[in-house]
């Protein structure tokens, strides 16, 4: 309970048992639970073009898993150095902080580099966003469209993270680090978490 | 700070997550029915975003209510789904691309 309130009775509390550790880590919950529609709405409309269609082509034949699962790894691991940053900063061992957030940042990179990589090989072997040699057409743009918007999300959390590392690299508020680096950690961990939905309902299933 | 708990070392839930990936790919080429790898599939990557959420997400460490606004999307998202389920009803038959694009009979 505020002083505030306690101070002056007339005075409405600020505070309630639904108020926040942290306005700005709220803030970015209620930001990934709309884009987790997001991406839930896509998924759904996937599942039923791929439940109306008599010809779609199986995903792990034409897709290629080695290199996704490769990229599923990378994800993970730079969750993990995501997390470790974050303790760092708790130890107050500035290195360690830039070094972990520079590896984050390597990881979302080299997922991106995979990503024109695996992009630009489908497309020369056919896969069109508007067609392809295999079966139905929706195949491609379904294809293109989901993992083309989770691939944008990797690329504003590149653009984030790096942000991020430039102002704890210069501040020396470990308080004020923490929840920065906090509050990009759980975007971050969350473009880990769809990925993982993607690479199983894209090109497992 | 939230960070400040106990439960499972990072390094543990990255050697879940990394197990779980390899089940995965291998659960694919199984010769079992596709329903059933298709459950597995789906049971697996909850299991692994669970993972993600509780711990790397802090969820497990944080408010009730903080976990209950995470929930949401996972609520709307099975009613989206089960309200597609009497369109997938009404369709008669599945249909292929060469059936959609084939003119109709009489129209010129």
């Amino acid at each position: 309970m505020s002083q505030v309130a306690t101070m002056h009775p007339g005075v409405e509390p600020a505070e309630s048992p639904l108020t926040p550790e942290s306005w700005g880590k709220l803030g970015m919950w209620i930001f990934l639970v709309g884009d987790a529609m997001g991406f839930g709405t896509l998924l759904a409309g996937y599942g039923a073009m791929r439940y109306g269609s008599a010809d779609w082509p199986n995903p792990y034949e034409h897709l290629g898993i080695s290199l996704t699962a490769f990229m599923t790894f990378l994800l993970i691991c730079s969750s993990v150095t995501m997390v470790k940053a974050l303790e760092a900063i708790k130890l107050e061992r500035p290195g360690h902080v830039k070094l972990f957030l520079s590896l984050t940042i390597l990881g979302g990179a080299t997922f991106l580099a995979l990503q024109a990589y695996e992009w630009t090989h489908l497309i020369q072997g056919g896969l069109k966003i508007y067609g392809n040699p295999w079966g139905a057409s929706l195949f491609g743009t379904t294809f293109f469209i989901i993992t083309g918007f989770h691939g944008a999300h990797v690329t504003g959390g590149v653009i984030y993270l790096s942000t991020i590392l430039a102002v704890v690299s210069k501040s020396r508020n470990t308080a004020r680090n923490y929840l920065l680096t906090e509050i990009a950690g759980l975007y971050w961990h969350f473009v880990d978490l769809v990925w993982i939905m993607v690479f199983t309902f894209i090109y497992l299933l | 700070m939230a960070g400040t708990h106990a439960g499972p070392s990072y390094m543990t839930i990255f050697w879940w997550l990394f197990a779980l990936t390899i089940i995965e790919v291998g659960v694919i080429f199984m010769p079992i029915a596709k329903v059933v790898i298709a459950i597995l599939l789906i049971s697996l990557a909850i299991s692994k975003a669970s993972l993600v959420a509780m711990y790397f997400m802090h969820l497990r460490f944080e408010r009730l209510t903080l976990g209950l606004i995470a929930i949401t999307p996972l609520f709307l998202g099975t009613l989206l789904v089960f309200i597609l389920v009497p369109d997938h009803a009404a369709i008669p038959h599945r249909t292929s691309d060469a059936v959609k694009i084939a003119p109709a009979a009489g129209h010129k």
